[in-house]
C-alpha cells in the first residue's frame, strides 16, 4: 500500500480519507511484522492524543501461526489504521477494535484479511462511537483464495452514533474464489437504548455517567481477552470520557 | 413526604393523567389499583421524569421540593426510587457495578463520601439474601438472561442497596410466581415498612397486599383517582371488581 503517490479517493480504501491530512503524513513508513510457523503473536497499536496519524501494517502469518492484534483509534483531527493480513495454511488472526471520535474527527480502520491457503481462521470485532460531526469507517475485505477451503471468517462491526450529525461508514467485504467456506459478517448502525438510558438515570446515574457505563461496556467487546485488555480499556475509557 | 396536586400529563400528544392529586406521607403506604389504561403506570414514569411524558398543569413535591423541574438522577439522590414493570436488560454491565456508580452517584450528589468497595459488597450481600438471590447473579450483566421472577428479585435488591426514602413500585408482582411474590412482599416490608419511609405501591391485584398491607388504597380511572379508602377497599375490588367500584 505504500507508494510514492498520495492516493487519492477514487482509490477504495481511501475513499472516506482525510486526504489533506493524510498528505502531512505521506508517504507512510511500512510496518511488516513476520510470524514464523506455530509461532504466536500480539500487538496493541494506540493512536491518541491531538496530531494526525496514520498506520500502515502488514501482517504475515505462517502455517499455524496465531496473531492477536487490538487497536484503540482514537486519535487527533485524523487517525487511520490500515492492515493487510495473509494467513499460511491453519493460521489464525483476531482483531478487536475500537474508533471513539468527537468534533470534526475523521477516524477510519482499513483492513485486508487474505486467506491464502486452507484451515486459517480470521475474526474481526470493531466498535465505533462518533459524537459530533466526526466521522468513522470501516472498510474490511476478507478475500479467500481459489484452494483455501475450510476457511473461517467472521467481521462483527458495530458503530454507535451519539449525535445525529455524526456519521459511520462500515463495508464488510467478502471475496470469496474457494468452496467450503465459512464466512460471516453483521455490521449494525445505531443509537444509544433511551429505555436503558432511562434505567441507569433512575437509580442515580447522572445523564453523562450512564452514557459512558453503556458504551463501556459497548467497547468491552473490542478488548476482551487482549493482553493489555487493562491498559487498553483505561485508554479507551479516558476518550469516551472526552466525548461525552 | 410526596404532594400531587392536579397533576396532568400527555404522552405524544395524548392526555392520559387529568388532574391527579394524592399525598403520601411519611410511615405510609398506598396503593393505586385501577384497570388496564387507567393511567397507572404513567403516573409512576411522570414522577420518575421518564423523558416524553410531559406535564402539562398541576404539580409534584417531594419533601418540599418541586419533583417535576428535576433530571430523573437528581429525583433517584433526592429518595426517590422507581421500581420498573420490566427492568431493562443492559448487555455488558454486571449488576454489581452498575449499583456501585448508581449509589455513588448519589452519595456524591447528597455531598456524602463514596462507599468502599469492601463496603459496598457487604451491603450488596446483606441485601441480596434478604432477597434469596444468589450473588453470583448480581456478576451478571444487569437483568440480562434473568426470568420475570429474578427481575422484580433484582429491583427489590436494588432498592435495598440504594435506600430510598419513597418507592413507587409498578406492578412488582406481575410475573411473579407464589413463592416469588412473598420474597418480594417480605423485601418490600423489610426496606421501606419504617416510620421515615413510604411506598406508592400500583398493582392490578389483591394478591401482593396480601404480605404489604396498604394504609390507603386508591382507584384509578381515567386519569385521575376516583376512589380512596383503607386496606378494606381493595378487598371490594377483588369481589366486584373496578366498575362497581368506581
Amino acid at each position: 500500500m505504500t507508494t510514492a503517490t498520495l492516493p487519492t479517493r477514487a482509490e477504495e480504501a481511501f475513499r472516506y480519507a482525510d486526504l489533506a491530512a493524510l498528505a502531512t503524513l505521506w508517504p507512510l513508513p511500512a510496518e511488516s511484522v513476520a510470524v514464523a510457523a506455530g509461532e504466536s503473536g500480539t500487538l496493541s497499536v494506540v493512536i491518541a492524543g491531538e496530531a494526525p496519524a496514520a498506520r500502515d501494517l502488514t501482517i504475515t502469518l505462517g502455517e499455524g501461526a496465531n496473531y492477536d492484534l487490538r487497536l484503540l483509534n482514537a486519535g487527533g483531527a485524523y487517525g487511520r489504521i490500515a492492515v493487510k493480513v495473509r494467513l499460511a495454511k491453519g493460521a489464525r488472526f483476531h482483531l478487536g477494535a475500537a474508533q471513539l471520535a468527537g468534533g470534526d474527527q475523521t477516524l477510519e480502520i482499513v483492513t485486508e484479511v487474505v486467506h491464502a491457503e486452507p484451515d486459517a481462521t480470521s475474526s474481526q470485532v470493531v466498535r465505533s462511537v462518533l459524537a459530533g460531526k466526526a466521522t468513522g469507517t470501516y472498510l474490511g475485505r476478507v478475500v479467500v483464495d481459489r484452494g483455501a477451503i475450510g476457511t473461517d471468517g467472521e467481521q462483527s462491526i458495530r458503530a454507535m452514533l451519539l449525535d445525529r450529525t455524526a456519521t459511520a461508514n462500515a463495508r464488510p467485504e467478502l471475496e470469496i474464489y474457494a468452496d467450503d467456506v465459512k464466512c460471516a459478517h453483521g455490521c449494525a448502525v445505531g443509537e444509544l437504548d433511551a429505555q436503558g438510558l432511562f434505567y441507569l438515570q433512575s437509580r442515580g446515574l447522572p445523564p453523562a455517567e450512564a452514557k459512558k457505563l453503556m458504551l463501556q461496556a459497548f467497547i468491552a467487546e473490542a478488548f476482551v481477552d487482549a493482553a493489555e485488555e487493562e491498559v487498553l480499556t483505561q485508554a479507551a475509557l479516558q476518550a469516551l470520557g472526552a466525548l461525552l | 413526604m410526596l404532594t400531587i396536586s392536579d397533576l396532568s400529563n400527555e404522552i405524544a400528544g395524548k392526555a392520559i393523567l387529568k388532574g391527579l392529586s394524592l399525598a403520601i406521607n411519611p410511615g405510609e403506604i398506598h396503593a393505586i389499583m385501577g384497570p388496564n389504561g387507567a393511567g397507572k403506570s404513567t403516573l409512576a414514569y411522570t414522577l420518575g421524569g421518564r423523558p416524553g411524558y410531559e406535564v402539562t398543569g398541576g404539580s409534584a413535591t417531594f419533601e418540599g421540593q418541586d419533583l417535576l423541574a428535576m433530571d430523573p438522577h437528581e429525583r433517584a439522590a433526592a429518595g426517590l426510587f422507581l421500581g420498573f414493570q420490566y427492568p431493562v436488560e443492559i448487555p455488558g454491565v454486571s449488576n454489581l457495578q452498575f449499583l456501585r456508580e448508581s449509589l455513588n452517584a448519589q452519595r456524591r450528589q447528597r455531598g456524602e463520601e463514596p462507599l468502599s468497595g469492601g463496603a459496598f459488597l457487604k451491603l450488596a450481600r446483606e441485601k441480596a439474601d434478604l432477597l434469596r438471590m444468589d450473588m453470583d447473579m448480581l456478576k451478571r450483566p444487569v437483568n440480562v438472561g434473568f426470568s420475570g421472577g429474578e427481575k422484580k428479585r433484582a429491583e427489590m435488591v436494588q432498592m435495598g442497596i440504594l435506600d430510598p426514602k419513597l418507592a413507587i413500585l409498578d406492578e412488582t408482582d406481575s410475573g411473579l410466581d407464589i413463592d416469588a411474590l412473598r420474597i418480594c412482599g417480605e423485601g418490600i416490608n423489610a426496606i421501606m415498612r419504617r416510620p421515615d419511609k413510604a411506598v406508592l405501591l400500583i398493582t392490578h391485584y389483591q394478591r401482593l397486599l396480601d404480605y404489604v398491607k396498604p394504609d390507603f388504597v386508591h382507584v384509578l380511572a381515567g386519569g385521575r383517582i376516583v376512589r380512596s379508602g383503607g386496606a378494606e377497599l381493595a378487598l371490594e375490588l377483588e369481589q366486584h371488581g373496578y366498575e362497581a367500584v368506581a
